[in-house]
């Protein structure tokens, strides 16, 4: 009986995982990479001594990898709160208005490219503080595509539903509040799942160079350690709850669609 | 009740009355359209167009595909201005969109996100935000059941087919109790025996408010069931009105029996020859620029 291609890809998937981690150990034991590399049996092991006990708190500087991954995602949070506030609220405005997206525009195209780690030393020196600088690192990077998709979204808006809007004599600001934000609602949800992926790429890289707490920190820490299996398991745990937040906000993107194309 | 729109004792007789009305939409004419070779000339839609519609009249307009019958369903409703002429409504100029016109549109409209209910209640707390929750509530219900949609309510517009949808365009058109409703090909999306059930359910909604209607529509057979009068529109551009027919046929109308009035196949076959004959026009105009452009 042939297999159905769910459970095609699930074979091969482990085929896949079997092979890498084979490939991984063998390597190793064979000395085919550097010394510094650690066996894959032994950074399961790790894995598992992390991930078991993700809790444990002995000093500010031997923490368990949970209280890690709070610290960041509490200011991947507030930080995300703060871009958010300003995105879309200025993105309703420009998406309004023909005349000011065309004069805002040039400033968006210059910033957005930029990496938000470039703002980094600017934000030190403004704030003079390293945990403020963070959040206003992840701000500045939740921003742009909650910005640009607000923008979008507000300016795609069938046109038939401010005529129903104008015909009943609503007010501005219950055309926007009852219509045209329900109407964006998709496109904004899809600009903030963009900046939160964003945001917790982003920061990795800013704790590491802040430093204190949080997750890349913690990467940053063990790589001093030369602990190659917490940094390992450190990426693995990124990766798994970027993910988490992705789909997340891919949730609140069908609960927000109500069978509109997205 | 809602409190009556309707006027006791109207001076005249005339509800709606179009005045020499032209809608011209400007080309690109500046020098820096010239001098990218963007520009067009100006292209005028209608083009003085008169139409005295009477109170609780049931009136069609009628006309080929593209004639500019939906500007002119716009120009009413106040969506958009008319280049010339003027629109009065109770001798009072149109001067913007406002709830004393409830409109249907072809695209039903409604808000995704909002239920059945949500959808007519957002026009009735609209148009009568002083009216208390209970009230509003009970309007809405009211209207609901009006156009047949009981156990629908919680429904959202992609849960419903088009014949329901445009059930709920019409609720909320109504709903808001307006003097005029206008409907811009409401049935123009759905399929034969859909439109012909939802024609017959206008015929019995209309009778018990009887409130002025404007119809655009491209469909003889939907125009002669429906209206009191039929308003033919010839092609565009410069799109006018030809002639104004009188549909007398006694009411309530039943689609089965229409057929046996006198006058019915003469009515029919006179709004046939006018359309076919502006349609081939168009037609064989738009094949010839096809070949030649």
């Amino acid at each position: 009986m042939p297999l159905s291609k769910d459970r095609q890809a699930l074979i091969l998937f482990l085929i896949l995982l079997i092979g890498i981690l084979s490939f991984w150990e063998l390597g190793v034991n064979l000395k085919l990479f550097s010394p510094l590399m650690p066996s894959a049996s032994q950074t399961l092991k790790d894995f598992w001594g992390w991930i078991s006990d993700p809790f444990f708190d002995d000093g500010p500087n031997d923490k368990g990898i949970g209280w890690h991954v709070l610290v960041s995602l509490r200011r991947v949070s507030i930080g995300f709160l703060i871009g958010s506030a300003i995105a879309i609220p200025l993105g309703i405005l420009i998406g309004l208005s023909d005349v000011l997206s065309k004069a805002v525009d040039p400033y968006i195209q210059i910033l957005k490219p930029v990496s938000p780690l470039a703002w980094l030393p600017i934000g030190l020196g403004l704030l003079k503080d390293s945990e403020r600088t963070a959040l206003f690192v992840i701000a500045i990077a939740s921003v742009w595509p909650t910005l640009i998709n607000t923008k979008l979204g507000v300016s795609s808006v069938d046109p038939v539903y401010r005529d129903i809007a104008r015909s009943l004599g609503a007010s501005k600001w219950r055309t926007i509040w009852k219509v045209i934000l329900p109407a964006a609602a998709p496109n904004i949800v899809a600009g903030l799942r963009i900046s939160i992926g964003i945001a917790w790429l982003v920061i990795v890289a800013a704790e590491i160079l802040v430093g204190g707490t949080g997750i890349g920190y913690f990467i940053w820490n063990e790589w001093n350690n030369l602990k190659i299996t917490s940094i390992i398991t450190a990426i693995v745990v990124v990766g798994l709850v970027g993910l988490l937040l992705d789909r997340m906000f891919g949730l609140l993107q069908t609960w927000v669609s109500f069978g509109q194309k997205t | 009740m809602q409190p009556s729109n309707y006027i006791s004792s109207p001076r005249t007789l005339t509800h709606l009355s179009l005045e020499k009305i032209s809608k011209v939409y400007p080309g690109r004419q500046e020098w820096f359209d010239h001098l990218s070779r963007r520009s067009s000339s100006d292209f005028v839609a209608i083009a003085d167009i008169n139409l005295d519609i009477a109170f609780n009249t049931f009136v069609s307009i009628i006309g080929p595909s593209g004639c500019g019958k939906s500007t002119l369903l716009n120009l009413i409703a106040g969506l958009s201005q008319p280049t010339s002429g003027s629109i009065l409504l109770n001798g009072e100029p149109v001067r913007g969109p406002g709830p004393d016109r409830g409109i249907v549109f072809q695209s039903y409209a409604l808000m995704p996100w909002m239920t059945v209910t949500e959808n007519i209640r957002f026009a009735v707390e609209t148009v009568y935000p002083k009216l208390s929750l209970t009230e509003q509530k009970r309007i809405v219900h009211e209207y609901i059941n009006l156009v047949g949609l009981r156990g629908s309510e919680s429904k959202h517009p992609h849960e419903l087919s088009g014949g329901m949808k445009q059930r709920v365009g019409i609720a909320r058109a109504l709903a808001i109790n307006p003097q005029i409703l206008l409907m811009d090909e409401p049935l123009g999306a759905l399929d034969a025996l859909t439109r012909g059930f939802l024609q017959d359910e206008i015929i019995r909604i209309w009778e018990q408010q009887r409130k002025t209607v404007v119809l655009i529509t491209h469909s003889i057979e939907e125009a002669l069931l429906l209206s009191d009068k039929i308003a033919i529109m010839t092609r565009g551009p410069a799109a006018r009105i030809a002639e104004v027919l009188d549909v007398s046929f006694p009411r309530p109308r039943q689609r089965e029996s229409l057929v046996q009035y006198p006058g019915y196949t003469e009515l029919k076959a006179k709004l046939e020859r006018h359309l076919y004959q502006e349609t081939r026009v168009v037609e064989e105009s738009s094949i010839r620029t096809r070949i030649h452009g």
